[in-house]
């Protein structure tokens, strides 16, 4: 064997660790970039979230159209689904970490600011906390959270906060001692202030909350309403009944 | 069990970027010294200056295709009082020897009839009746471009240490989408032997129409049944003995390819496992300097990416077993929802793979594309893009592993499989 033969065993294998190292940094970067996004869009619901809040406490007659219930929860829907992509899919599990801990924390905050709204101004909103697993194989979980989906999409009113059990984060202790969720028996639903362990069906969940039928009879209603007359708006027909 | 997956993905990877890279790399450093003929070429001013060369037909079962490899042969431009040829009928049962009888009497061929006994013994009988100082091979399921030898020749002619010359095998026709598969495959082949001719590390000289200096067989011995795949273990031992094999890949051979899933799993599961049981008869030629690229890329990178097939299939089984779970979870807890599978309508940067696997697969991709391109340049003097490659991609990544895996599985338990001796011939 020749000299030329050993260079150029070299010259390949420096290239390829070049590209090999290139890839490992432009993958990195992009998932910094990417969390970055996820913490851009947590920041601003949090904004939001204070912002909602401290009218709230600023004005005592505090204007119910300038809240319509959807908004927030479509963002928050959004950003779990990536804070899950993220957690499958990257290796900076401590950053990820931390956003799910962020995360976890608005939807508390969120759950304050809805039920003041709702008692106020009689807004449709029914919540529901889903408490789940990943460390372990949580089939149930992965139907529940199905279930929950497929709901969520069907019925707007219907907030669904879920948490990871296993997160380190003291205002969920707090929630889970509250509503004495146990990590035997997940997944666990709290709703109508009553724990719920195992799997729940759809039906199971409707028959818990029939308030969810009776708002989009409502939902129908004002529909057909506003399909006939133009100057009835729905959200406040919804929110004035 | 996940992170021991990944690990293997990122090794197999990395080879599989080194030995691309190594091609890229010896492709730039020998780009003009690849000559390519695309005219007739005249060798000698006078026919008596030609070397004499024999083609070997070995026949098994092969009816009337023995009489178009032979008319092919026939019609290569190469004087007549230089080229012979002996067509050997290896114990078939159907009418291939009478099909040979037509030749009995032409004065450029002898034909022989004798039992059967596996391609390696009518090569040695052939072998043992040539005078010739250059003898060839041809299978009889092909046939040969008019200048095919003449173009191998000429390296021959050019260095006299040149000891054996490998064709450039190419699918004589398709007609269906796995052979269209394969011509493919066939074509990007065409890169990478001559990459590998180039750094002097062919670990094969294909039964269709390689040609070999008389002296080696001299020097070195006659062929062997080695497994079924006598034109690995010939080139080996040419390796090991320091002989020095080139590559035409302008010297082109029609081969028919299988047609079914079946004969084509058949013929790769005993290419494979020859190619392990002959490298492992050989392992003396792995990682020592004095047998040069062959000991250090060929074989052990072979080994490497055989051996991650295992692993490749692992890692998809396991994704593909988790979204079958999911799924079926799924459907059990709320039935089929459509709405879950209707794309988006805007896409969301957010959800594309940025992981480092990802960027390394794109490197990869891009320089199989660039081998593809270089091999469709050195055929057809320009690129053809065609469904081909997508064809060769889907059928290889969905059958590869099982022929790879029994052909390991087979030669791991030293199993001799259910090629006997009769199918031994093909």
């Amino acid at each position: 064997m020749e000299k030329k033969d050993w260079i150029r065993y070299i010259l390949v294998f420096l290239i390829t660790l070049t590209l090999f190292l290139s890839s490992a940094w432009l993958s990195s970067f992009m998932n910094t970039k990417k969390i970055r996004d996820i913490r851009n869009i947590q920041d601003k619901i949090s904004i939001d979230i204070m912002s909602s809040e401290t009218q709230f406490q600023l004005l005592q007659e505090f204007t119910c159209k300038d809240v319509s219930a959807s908004s927030l929860s479509g963002e928050l829907n959004s950003l779990a689904e990536k804070i899950a992509y993220s957690e499958e899919n990257m290796s900076k599990t401590e950053e990820v970490k931390d956003l799910k801990k962020y995360y976890s924390l608005l939807q508390i905050k969120d759950y304050l600011l809805m039920q003041k709204i709702k008692d106020r101004c009689n807004m449709p909103v029914t919540p529901i906390f889903y408490f789940y697993t990943t460390s372990e194989n949580c089939s149930n979980c992965v139907k529940e959270a199905a279930v929950l989906n497929k709901l969520r999409a069907e019925y707007p009113e219907l907030r669904v906060y879920s948490f990871d059990y296993n997160l380190d984060l003291s205002a969920l202790k707090t929630l889970l001692r509250t509503f004495k969720v146990e990590d035997t028996k997940l997944p666990a639903l709290y709703m109508n202030d009553k724990l719920y362990t195992g799997f729940l069906d759809e039906n199971n969940i409707k028959e818990i909350l029939p308030e969810l039928e009776e708002y989009a009879r409502i939902r129908k209603e004002a529909k057909a309403a506003s399909s006939t007359s133009t100057t009835t708006s729905t959200t406040s027909s919804t929110s004035r009944k | 069990m996940q992170a021991f997956l990944e690990i293997v993905v990122y090794i197999v990877s990395f080879f599989s970027l080194y030995v691309q890279i190594y091609f890229l790399i010896v492709f730039l450093e020998n780009r003009k010294k690849i000559t390519i003929h695309r005219e007739p070429l005249r060798l000698f001013e006078k026919n008596e200056d030609y070397p004499a060369v024999t083609i070997v037909v070995p026949a098994y079962n092969e009816g009337e295709s023995v009489a178009i490899t032979t008319e092919s042969l026939l019609k290569l431009n190469y004087p007549k009082d230089k080229l012979f040829l002996i067509l050997v009928n290896d114990g078939s049962k159907d009418n291939t020897w009478e099909v040979m009888q037509r030749y009995k009497d032409h004065p450029q061929i002898k034909i022989f009839n004798k039992p059967n006994g596996g391609k390696f013994s009518a090569q040695n009988l052939a072998l043992e009746n040539t005078q010739t100082p250059f003898l060839g091979c041809l299978d009889s399921d092909s046939t040969v471009h008019p200048e095919a030898l003449n173009r191998i020749m000429t390296y021959f002619l050019e260095d006299p240490r040149i000891m054996a010359v490998a064709p450039t095998i190419v699918s004589s026709k398709e007609e269906n989408l796995l052979q269209k598969a394969q011509k493919t495959e066939y074509e990007m082949q065409i890169y990478v032997k001559k990459m590998m001719s180039l750094v002097n590390a062919i670990h094969v000289t294909p039964g269709p129409f390689s040609i070999f200096r008389i002296e080696v067989f001299d020097k070195i011995g006659k062929y062997k049944h080695a497994h079924t795949t006598e034109d690995i273990e010939i080139a080996l031992r040419m390796q090991k003995h320091h002989m020095k094999i080139e590559n035409a890949p302008d010297s082109y051979v029609y081969t028919n390819t299988p047609k079914t899933v079946k004969s084509l799993y058949k013929q790769r599961k005993r290419w494979i496992y020859g190619f392990i049981q002959n490298a492992l008869d050989y392992k003396g030629l792995f990682f020592r300097k004095k047998y040069g690229n062959i000991a250090f890329i060929n074989l052990p990178i072979s080994f490497i990416l055989l051996s991650s097939v295992l692993f490749l299939v692992i890692s998809i089984l396991r994704s593909v077993y988790e979204f079958i779970k999911t799924q079926s979870l799924t459907i059990s807890a709320i039935g089929i929802n459509w709405e879950t599978y209707r794309p988006k309508l805007e896409l969301d940067p957010f959800f594309f793979n940025t992981s480092a696997l990802m960027f390394i697969s794109i490197f990869l991709w891009l320089l199989v594309f660039f081998s593809l391109y270089m091999s469709q340049k050195m055929l057809y003097g320009k690129t053809k893009i065609n469904l081909n490659i997508l064809w060769f991609f889907l059928t290889y990544t969905l059958l590869a592993p099982f022929w790879v895996i029994k052909a390991m599985f087979n030669a791991l338990r030293n199993y001799e499989a259910s090629w006997t001796k009769e199918i031994d011939s093909r």
